[in-house]
């Protein structure tokens, strides 16, 4: 039976799967299985949506039809890394893996490569810095802007002063959760609150005894970096101890939809950091669900479309597809290669005006890239959970961060890194 | 009493509530371990299986949906109804018994007399088949699970303990529940294990597969059933941690939380799994309470193993097991 | 008819001895070195040397490490991931802190400390056994993957404690960082392997590795007959650790050149070489070799095969990709239950009365 059923499959999806012969080639180095599938299937979902939309409603980038080939990684290294050596000979014009792990790991290989990584609020940190990462880009935002971000808000709510204030910052225990600890020390020490941390380790289902500290310390303020069931566990503890929710802000990977459903009610007023807009009422998604969803070509079932991370998907997607178009006007060639495709990435400008062509008017904050900054403009907003209606909403508008405090760490971390490895700086 | 040592005893108290999931989690391992000398590897996927098949029958999904849309490219997600909670459980444990018969009927049968590590292997195998297979029938992503469990802070608990000492205690509401449930479970087990005449075989079983087959045990319907017990005891085990955080593949490590508590409590005993599990509970919160901010926190992972660790190097067979005796 | 004995006198017990009795077995042997060490390496790509030798060879080391310990010694281990964490780390700290030492004693000292590190965590093995003994070990594996991330000093204070392997040369030809040549990646492995599994191979027929078989099968009974079960239970540790150390320090520096403890060494990585010997075969070194070769080749054949020449999506794939792994690992083990090395020997036995069984 289990031969029929595969042989019958297997012959369907051949008859179903009608290869796209395109040029641009974008790797979706996905993970809709394993432990972060959660987030990792509407991401992929976004990302490809995004892509088929280009490619039905305008006939792809500056003529060339767009590919995004899938490659299931499981959000596991190993994984990552035939996925990354299976897609690079197809001619990958950039990788955007969702997963910190797999970043460090193929920032020396993609650079030596001559292929950009394009990493968006996640990824190393100080490859913010483009002197030393030539081939990195994280814009618009990274987790120290998030960081940032977060204490700005809480600024904002204590009318600029936060002395004697006490912040938590439960993290995931590994190199994800860690990164923003430096940034929000430094912040600690210039606004004058009292700053410690909370470590999770993987996979974090079990979090009873951080909460009670938590209840006992009774921190004015808890910020929170998880991924995974990590999220879930959090905010549903945060509500069991009746922590009140609206002083509780995550990083946006820690603000799906996913994330504070399964809490229920309880979950309302919790809020998170973001980097993009929410909600689906923007055009461009009427045109995805119009191209894509209803033409049945859609990546997903369609259910994503509109929820947090299938939106920043289609964001990463965006960028890469401008990135694209900014190489083919450079370059004066329609089929670029990596190398080309680099050169876009860093004289990237998104003006509010493109934005509003694109369907996206608001959707995330205007900027250029350039060689020596590849972070962007490091623009946050906090948006909240109403567990009534479902909704994620932004209440605040796209704020700059502490660049005076991130700036020096970043060039410290990025030093560093190009002194162990004997990189010299690119840019004149 | 002292602020400090009132939140000892709250830690203490919240310990003893996780330490009985543990114990739930780990009583699973300890039925198939004591019938059939299996290591079973596949206990935590079970449960992660079991969760899902809840609520995927609660909710209406339709299964294989994804593989069904791929193959015949149609748009089917879910049947129009909704199903109402308790008879969702009845339908996960049926199929849970539906599974331990298949296990036995094409696994277990096949290897009856085989040494325990290949055995072992044999679950191992299973483990990895439920996880493609289960994510193949329900899907991959996140579900939402709720079967009308309380949650959150118990009231009666902050009063009284307010009132008594001026600090209100915390304790979930979940906690209490799954406390409850699990005794119930413990004890219904050990009722049946003692009195009932395939509690009976079972032990039969138990001591001596040959012995209990000449006197007429039938060792397959033993099996059967007691995969059918451990598949319901992962069914109750993932209702009650995917209360708590959906149901989602990190379901499947919670097993790994299980093994220490083996370990202390001897992979043969019921009892030795309960107060395994509470000795585990409330050992690594005190720990982490009072020596885990000394030295940076995160302290749970290893802990419980260092503890059972330091216990066998004293007790080699755990607190309750079977001590084992060798002949040369 | 070919495959046989019969023919091939033996005048010597060294000739009786030795590893492959039959002469086509040799042959085989020489071709596959010869083959391995003369052709392929022109041959390689990327992609076959990061996504199929490189794991491979670096699990096959690993395997035999822990092949040592469980199949030749009797003393299963979980605490496989946390010592290929003391072997990349203590790697990343001698290449950071030596650059002017050639890397291959860089990671033969790491497999020194690991053993060391192993020795210590393999103590308890003195009066815990079994399963027991197995989930002890668990205790060092979350113990050191801790460890490591808590102490800043083994990631040399980097912000997010993530690891990097800096570029160092072999006889100047780079063998690790991102310019690494697909076949300098590829031979530098190789040759550990071979030289570990020639290793392995004589140390288990040889004294020591009959001290250890003693304990695996009656320990009690080994130690009448005058062996030490303390000296071989900590000697199998030690060997087995420093397999183990080696395995971690090339994965680091040579495979993925970055790594984290708590991902890349994590408690699946010691279950998952723990699957590879027991589906491979307990106490063989062939074993270690298809083990490593199932668990690391069979995914990606599978995965190419789905979604490379069948075009399912990646979902699917990988979930049905789990069901046959599980489904085969069960599939062999009921037609043979002593792993796929066993497998070899009966098809070996065969071949050698083939075509005449009688």
């Amino acid at each position: 039976m289990t031969y029929k059923r595969v042989a019958a499959a297997s012959v369907a999806a051949l008859m179903v799967a009608s290869p796209v012969m395109a040029d641009l080639v974008f790797p979706s180095l996905s993970y809709r299985t394993g432990p972060f599938a959660a987030g990792g299937i509407p991401y992929a979902d976004g990302f490809a949506d995004y892509m088929t939309l280009l490619n039905e409603r305008d006939g792809g980038v500056g003529g060339v039809k767009l590919q995004v080939p899938e490659c299931e990684t499981a959000y596991n290294t190993e994984k990552g890394v035939e996925c990354y050596e299976a897609t690079k000979g197809q001619g990958a014009l950039a990788y955007n893996p969702l997963s910190t792990g797999i970043t460090y790991q193929l920032i020396p290989k993609a650079t030596a490569d001559d292929i950009p990584l394009y990493t968006p609020g996640y990824g190393r940190t100080s490859a913010a810095n483009g002197n030393v990462f030539s081939h990195v880009f994280n814009f618009p935002a990274n987790y120290w802007n998030g960081a940032s971000a977060a204490v700005n808000h809480i600024l904002d709510l204590n009318g600029g002063d936060l002395k004697g204030k006490k912040v938590i910052l439960l993290h995931f225990n590994g190199a994800y959760g860690k990164e923003p600890i430096p940034t929000l020390t430094a912040l600690g020490e210039k606004h004058g609150f009292d700053f410690s941390t909370v470590p999770v380790d993987y996979p974090g289902q079990e979090q009873k005894s951080q909460w009670l500290q938590i209840r006992r310390e009774k921190p004015d303020y808890v910020l929170f970096w998880g991924w995974g069931v990590m999220n879930q566990v959090a905010v549903q503890e945060a509500a069991n101890i009746r922590f009140p929710m609206e002083n509780f802000i995550g990083v946006w990977w820690s603000g799906a939809e996913h994330d504070v459903k399964p809490a229920g009610d309880a979950a309302t007023g919790y809020k998170a950091v973001a980097f993009h807009g929410v909600g689906n009422d923007y055009p461009v998604f009427g045109d995805i669900n119009k191209y894509v969803v209803e033409a049945g070509k859609a990546a997903g079932d369609g259910s994503n479309v509109g929820t947090v991370i299938y939106n920043r998907g289609v964001y990463a997607a965006m960028m890469l597809a401008e990135a694209a178009k900014k190489a083919q006007e450079i370059h004066g060639v329609a089929d670029i290669t990596s190398g080309q495709m680099r050169d876009g990435l860093e004289q990237l400008e998104i003006t509010n005006a493109r934005m509003a062509e694109l369907g996206m008017e608001g959707f995330g904050p205007e900027f250029k890239v350039s060689c020596a900054n590849h972070g962007g403009p490091g623009t946050a907003a906090i948006q909240q959970w109403d567990a009534a209606s479902g909704k994620w909403s932004l209440i605040s508008d796209f704020g700059p961060s502490d660049m005076d405090v991130i700036q020096p760490l970043i060039t410290a971390d990025s030093e560093a890194y190009a002194a162990e490895n004997n990189i010299e700086p690119q840019c004149k | 009493m002292s602020e400090q040592l009132l939140f000892a005893a709250e830690v203490t108290l919240n310990g003893l509530m996780a330490g009985v999931l543990y114990a739930l989690v780990a009583l699973g391992f300890v039925l198939i371990f004591k019938a059939s000398g299996i290591f079973n590897y596949a206990q935590g996927v079970m449960a992660l299986f079991a969760a899902m098949t809840l609520v995927g029958i609660q909710q209406g999904q339709i299964p294989f949906s994804h593989l069904i849309n791929a193959i015949f490219g149609t748009e089917i997600h879910h049947f129009p109804w909704h199903v109402p909670s308790i008879i969702a459980i009845i339908a996960a444990a049926g199929v849970m018994v539906g599974f331990a018969w298949i296990v036995e009927r094409y696994i277990l049968k096949h290897l009856v007399g085989q040494p325990d590590i290949i055995l072992f292997m044999a679950t191992i195998g299973l483990a990895y088949f439920m996880e493609g297979f289960g994510d193949m029938m329900w899907g991959s992503e996140l579900k939402t699970l709720d079967v009308g469990l309380p949650q959150g802070l118990n009231e009666t608990v902050l009063n009284v303990t307010d009132k008594l000492f001026g600090y209100g205690f915390f304790i979930d509401n979940l906690d209490i529940v799954a406390a409850v449930v699990a005794s119930l479970l413990v004890a219904a087990l050990t009722i049946f294990s003692q009195y009932s005449k395939q509690g009976r075989a079972l032990r039969a079983v138990a001591d001596d597969h040959s012995a209990a087959l000449s006197v007429g045990i039938s060792l397959r319907f033993i099996w059967v059933l007691v995969w059918s017990i451990a598949g319901f005891v992962a069914l109750v085990a993932g209702i009650m941690w995917g209360a708590k955080s959906g149901v989602q593949f990190s379901l499947s490590l919670i097993a790994l939380k299980a093994l220490p508590v083996l370990m202390l409590g001897g992979f043969t005993s019921i009892p030795g799994a309960i107060i395994g599990g509470l000795i585990i509970g409330v050992g690594e919160q005190l720990f982490e309470f009072a020596i885990g901010p000394l030295i940076g926190g995160a302290t749970q992972n290893w802990f419980a193993y260092v503890l059972a660790l330091i216990f066998l190097v004293f007790r080699p067979q755990g607190l309750f097991g079977e001590k084992i005796i060798e002949r040369v | 008819m070919f495959y046989r004995e019969a023919g091939d006198f033996k005048t010597s017990y060294k000739d009786d001895n030795q590893t492959f009795p039959i002469r086509l077995d040799r042959a085989g042997y020489w071709v596959a070195l010869a083959v391995a060490f003369l052709i392929v390496p022109f041959m390689v790509n990327d992609y076959w040397v990061n996504a199929i030798f490189a794991p491979f060879f670096i699990y096959a080391i690993a395997a035999l490490g822990l092949n040592i310990l469980t199949g030749y010694a009797g003393q299963v281990s979980l605490g496989t991931g946390g010592f290929m964490a003391v072997g990349a780390y203590a790697c990343y700290k001698l290449m950071v802190a030596f650059p002017e030492v050639n890397i291959v004693f860089h990671v033969l000292i790491s497999g020194g400390i690991t053993a060391v590190v192993g020795v210590a965590f393999g103590l308890p093995s003195l009066r815990i056994k079994g399963f027991y003994l197995a989930v002890a070990t668990l205790a060092s594996q979350f113990f050191l993957v801790w460890l490591f991330n808590k102490v800043p000093w083994f990631y040399n204070y980097s912000a997010s404690g993530q690891i990097n392997a800096p570029e160092r040369s072999v006889f100047g030809v780079v063998v690790t960082g991102p310019h690494t040549e697909a076949w300098a990646k590829y031979l530098i492995c190789l040759i550990f392997l071979v030289a570990l599994a020639w290793i392995a191979r004589n140390l288990t027929r040889g004294m020591m590795g009959r001290k250890w078989m003693g304990i695996r099968d009656m320990d009690i009974a080994a130690e009448i007959i005058g062996v030490n079960p303390l000296m071989a239970k900590m000697t199998a540790f030690a060997a087995s650790s420093f397999f183990v150390g080696v395995a971690g320090a090339l994965f680091f520096s040579v495979y993925l050149g970055a790594a984290e403890a708590g991902e890349s060494f994590g408690i699946t990585k010691s279950f998952l070489i723990l699957f590879m010997i027991i589906i491979g075969g307990l106490g063989s070194i062939f074993g270690s070799f298809a083990g490593a070769a199932f668990m690391v080749l069979m995914p990606v054949l599978l995965k190419n095969v789905l979604v490379g020449m069948m075009g399912w999506p990646t979902d699917l794939a990988a979930h049905l990709e789990f069901m046959i792994v599980g489904g085969l690992i069960v599939f062999f083990l009921i037609v043979e239950p002593h792993g796929l090395a066993q497998l070899w020997r009966l098809t070996k036995d065969k071949l050698r009365l083939w075509p005449f069984p009688h």
